[in-house]
């Protein structure tokens, strides 16, 4: 299978990573290479084998239902490119 | 007098505990080290201050009984450290700083150790070569314009030419083992779940492993020893009572049987690493161990169902990465997608893109079932053929790597080609495997080449001893001219 | 079994080229109750300051890593006991990837292809008689924080303390009808969560919220209709009044022969219309994978078998109990059931009253007083006891209801209990036969001409005797009593 150039574009759209149109082509290209190599995948008949779910033999652990965090929004925040000293603050959502 | 920055860790420890050496003046011999180094750019942040700071503390206050007593260690600039700018290799984080720290160097610290500075390495951990890091190429100090491997690039790099007596990496592919072999150092990935991932940032969950980098094995089994144990903050982190790496290292390997995969001899392999291989077989079966011929079919497939499952899980662990909470912003765009888009497309560079694309293809609708869960199966077969040889063998020894360092920007247009550096390493990190690389001689122009241990789940110990009695008998010395000084 | 009613269903569309039959099914989103989220030891309490609740694990900071809460697992699996459904020993946590300033992480952590619980149903009585609604799934998820639109301009402002919050995420077969069935099934759910305690069920403060998915079919067609999805509605009424627009928008398009886009659209409460969401269509592609930092949840059947065990009795079974052991009829039953606080009460009034007086009591007086008040049985200024006091009053011709009434008023107003009150006001009725024939004779002898008339034939006039002898006796005389005294007198 060969991927395109709208597709590449749908996928980015997806990723949310704006593609520069004119770095479009050797992406396309770069991308067709490693897709063909990973596509050696299909020599093999895999109808009988159950995917892998975890490397790990062992059930989910669980911890017990106590509060022991929050109340940091000073950390929380101190990071933002953009806060209010209460709320995150991003550009306006377009409904 | 002799050059401390030159020992071995666990050479300086002596020198600490019998105080022959303070922990200042060790901390000033590596300061002065990484000052006339810059042209290695191994470095992304240093802490000089705060690591004088700590040494004196320790100095005024030693406690012999740790670990790491009074060890100043750099640190590869993936694990989150508290109050020290931790960047990912990335643009998109070159300004966070994290009010936490990661377990793994929690533990060192508590150890005895303290924070000397943070290493480069690919952004994300996603490179073979450190030359996708925001922050440059690193350069190998066997040779200028060679690359250092990676993603662990800073810290190979670093610990060859004595810029911190050991180092810490993460290995999602051969991030720890290849550039390990690409400096004449010693790097083990552990079995997954043996040490935490808790405040590492993440690349791709279900494989990424911190491990120790070391100039020997027994400093290894220290640093082992000091940053594994049970987290209850990570989900898939081991439940199991500590062990003394370090202490129980044994040269004595007789009668241990030592697989070798046919299937690890690939085309186009340089000579001289079979010949390696061919020594290392030698070694081992000189020192009593039986060796014998396996089969592991499923290796070819690998590369390729790693190139599905990595870039997958990264395409959703680098979602995060949004400019809304931390880190970089974009200030183009007029609305929040627009922010998105020009946010992550400024913020991370090309490979890191490129893996979020083929990570994001593969899960998509349509392609899901044709990509990520065939890999899926394919990984299934890969752990199968370990599980089905580790029942007939103890140990399994392949080659680090199919070549020996190569140039800078001689693999960076060719993915692909950059991509099968890992062909020896992918599969233990599909199967939750430890592995050891090992420093086992050079290649003609003089470049370290090394040999790989592979282990059963949590049998670190069996494989660390193997290479202490193969180190012991090797005869390898890694001697690096100091150049760039 | 139920026996079908008499009223039958009739819900349909009628357009201009037949007669349409609307098809309902929900992904009602029910927040857990438990102290701490589904994945990180913040607190889950609703009210906080902004960005209170928030630890580096819900706002997604680099390494930080997901740890499940046991609690949050096993109130999915009580719920799933109480929807009669399969509980899955297997499930697995996945991740739904999709970009929005409200999910810090950039995916969800849900459930897709193995949830906690598989398929179960509910029982909705319906005035046409018993209706089972099948449930598809029931599944864990994380929710997300809040957008806020309207503080700035042109900016949006983000809250994550109910980022991470547990929710189960119920999935209703395409079961449903009519909105009168989405609210008795939002209702029953609802009730049922609240005796579990595994959910509050509080609207307001969008502990319940649903996502209706609505198509039409021409009535006799099997085959379902393109489905839009409704996202997000977050009252009863909105969601019947979401599905009523979108009805009737289907059927207007297949009747001027265009085709209905399956997509997700919004309800705008304030115009009353559903209309198209585009900036979610190119996130459909949610890109699902399990969550590589969880394993699979293994149940142990132990565990299983035991939260099975705790169950509390539940509102269909309390129901029949209600039927059987207190003579209650269906409607009774259902309207004293359908609150566990609300039969608590009612079991505590009828052991120390009258089963069938209690019920007519509360079901009247006391659940108009306190939906006057704006209050629910659990802070009701009349304590069971108290009002199992009054219903025994009654009960015993202590009091006549017209003065149980008045009682009750006072007893509101001042808080006493009623013997109180019936003593010191001297509201007890009079009930010995000697006193009463006495002042009825008083009454009749001021009023020889009515008995004139009624003896001649205007029978009529019965009633205006006992008004007298109400309004001579303060209404304290006993009715029936009365009643007989006066025919005796009136016949002499």
């Amino acid at each position: 299978m060969s991927l395109d150039k709208e597709k590449i574009k749908h996928v980015a759209k997806l990723a949310r990573i704006s593609v520069n149109e004119a770095k479009v082509d050797s992406l396309t290209k770069d991308l067709n290479s490693i897709f063909k190599f990973i596509e050696q995948l299909n020599e093999l008949d895999t109808n009988k084998v159950e995917p892998l779910t975890s490397i790990l033999n062992q059930s989910l652990r669980s911890r017990k239902d106590e509060i022991n965090d929050g109340k940091i929004r000073e950390k929380v925040l101190k990071n933002s490119p953009k806060d209010s000293k209460e709320f995150f603050v991003v550009p306006k959502v377009v409904e | 007098m002799i050059d401390i920055t030159n020992q071995s860790l666990n050479q300086i420890i002596k020198r600490i505990k019998t105080k022959e050496i303070s922990s200042t003046d060790l901390t000033k011999a590596y300061i002065k080290n990484i000052e006339g180094a810059k042209k290695l750019n191994a470095f992304v942040t240093t802490t000089f201050d705060y690591a004088l700071d700590k040494a004196k503390q320790f100095d005024n206050k030693p406690n012999f009984d740790q670990l790491l007593p009074g060890i100043p260690l750099a640190v590869k600039d993936l694990f989150c450290t508290e109050n020290f700018k931790t960047t990912a290799g990335s643009n998109i984080l070159n300004n966070f700083v994290p009010s936490y720290e990661s377990t793994v160097t929690k533990n060192l610290w508590d150890n005895g150790s303290f924070l000397l500075g943070k290493l480069n390495c690919d952004e994300f951990a996603m490179g073979s070569s450190n030359e996708t890091s925001y922050f440059g190429n690193v350069i190998n100090p066997v040779g200028d314009q060679i690359v250092p491997g990676g993603s662990s690039g800073g810290s190979s790099s670093a610990l060859a030419a004595d810029l911190t007596p050991a180092t810490i990496g993460t290995d999602t592919g051969g991030s720890i083992r290849q550039p390990a072999s690409f400096t004449g150092t010693v790097g083990l990935k552990p079995t997954y779940g043996l040490c935490s991932r808790w405040g590492i940032v993440a690349f791709a969950s279900s494989l990424d492993q911190a491990g120790p980098m070391t100039k020997d094995i027994t400093d290894c089994a220290i640093m082992l020893e000091a940053m594994s144990g049970f987290d209850e903050k990570d989900s898939t982190s081991i439940n199991k009572k500590k062990e003394n790496y370090s202490k129980n290292l044994k040269d004595n390997i007789k009668g241990l049987k030592i697989g070798i995969p046919k299937e690890y001899r690939v085309d186009n392999m340089p000579k001289e690493i079979d010949e390696l291989w061919e020594k290392g077989k030698k070694i081992l079966k000189d020192l009593g161990a039986d060796l014998i011929d396996i089969s592991l079919p499923h290796t070819k497939y690998a590369l390729p169902t790693y190139y599905i499952v990595a870039p997958a899980e990264a395409s959703s662990n680098l979602a995060r990465y949004d400019g809304v909470r931390y880190g970089y912003r974009s200030e183009k765009g007029k609305d929040l997608i627009e922010m998105y888009e020009n946010t992550r497309s400024e913020g991370f560079g090309d490979e890191v893109k490129r893996r979020i694309l083929i990570g994001t293809y593969v899960l998509s609708s349509g392609y899901y079932d044709a990509y990520y869960l065939k890999a899926q199966k394919v990984r299934q077969l890969i752990k199968k053929d370990f599980d089905d040889n580790f029942t007939k063998v103890d140990a399994i020894l392949t080659p680090s790597t199919p070549s020996s360092a190569f140039k800078i920007g001689e693999k960076t247009n060719d993915p692909v080609s950059m991509y099968l550096n890992d062909i020896f390493t992918v599969p233990t990190n599909l199967a939750g495997l430890p592995a050891l690389s090992l420093p086992a001689g050079l290649d003609k122009q003089g470049l370290p080449l090394g040999l790989q241990l592979i282990g059963k789940p949590l049998d670190e110990q069996k494989i660390l001893n193997i290479g202490y009695a193969f180190e012991k008998n090797c005869g390898f010395k890694n001697e690096i001219k100091k150049w760039w000084s | 079994m139920v026996v079908m009613k008499s009223e039958k269903f009739d819900y349909f569309i009628n357009g201009d080229k037949g007669k349409y039959e609307v098809v309902i099914g929900l992904e009602v989103h029910a927040q857990v109750l438990s102290n701490s989220k589904l994945f990180s030891g913040s607190p889950t309490k609703f009210g906080a300051e902004p960005n209170e609740h928030v630890s580096l694990i819900d706002s997604a900071f680099p390494g930080m890593l997901p740890v499940i809460n046991e609690e949050c697992v096993k109130q999915a699996v009580r719920t799933g006991l109480g929807l009669n459904a399969k509980i899955n020993n297997y499930s697995v946590f996945d991740r739904k990837n999709y970009f929005y300033a409200d999910l810090p992480q950039g995916y969800q952590i849900s459930q897709y292809k193995n949830p906690i619980v598989g398929e179960g149903k509910v029982l909705l009585d319906m005035p046409y008689g018993s209706k089972e609604v099948g449930i598809e799934r029931l599944h864990l998820e994380q929710d997300a924080g809040k957008s806020i639109h309207d503080m700035d301009p042109s900016n949006t402002y983000v809250d994550l303390n109910r980022s991470g919050i547990a929710l189960m995420e119920i999935v209703s077969k395409p079961d449903l009808r009519s909105p009168d069935e989405v609210n008795a099934y939002i209702k029953k759910l609802r009730s049922i969560m609240r005796y579990l305690g595994t959910c509050d069920g509080n609207m307001q403060e969008g502990s319940l919220r649903a996502d209706v998915n609505v198509s039409v079919r021409k009535v006799g067609v099997k085959e379902f209709g393109t489905r839009c999805e409704i996202k997000n509605v977050n009252s009863i009424k909105f969601m019947q009044m979401a599905i009523e627009y979108e009805a009737s928008r289907q059927v207007e398009l297949l009747e001027s022969g265009k085709e209905i886009d399956q997509e997700t659209r919004l309800f705008d409460t304030k115009k009353n219309e559903t209309r198209s969401m585009r900036s979610k269509e190119d996130a459909h592609d949610y890109r699902y994978f399990p969550d590589p930092d969880l394993l699979p949840l293994k149940l142990d059947q132990k565990l299983v078998d035991d939260l099975k065990k705790s169950l509390p009795e539940l509102p269909d079974k309390k129901k029949e109990r209600f039927v059987k052991d207190y003579g209650l009829n269906a409607y009774e039953a259902n309207v004293l059931v359908s609150e566990k606080e609300i039969s608590d009460y009612y079991e505590e009034v009828a052991k120390l009253s009258d089963n069938k007086l209690a019920a007519t009591w509360m079901m009247g007086d006391l659940f108009a007083m306190l939906n006057d008040k704006g209050l629910n049985i659990s802070n009701s200024p009349i304590s069971a006891k108290d009002f199992a006091e009054l219903v025994q009053a009654i009960k015993s011709g202590e009091i006549s209801g017209r003065i149980a009434k008045e009682v009750f008023e006072i007893m509101i107003e001042s808080g006493d209990n009623p013997k109180k009150i019936i003593e010191t006001k001297g509201l007890k009725q009079q009930s010995d036969p000697k006193e009463l024939e006495k002042m009825i004779n008083e009454i009749l002898a001021k009023n020889k001409d009515k008995v004139d008339q009624y003896k001649s034939g205007k029978e009529k006039l019965f009633g205006f005797f006992v008004g007298q002898v109400m309004k001579s006796s303060g209404g304290k005389a006993n009715p029936q009593l009365t009643n007989e005294i006066l025919k005796k007198l009136l016949k002499g």
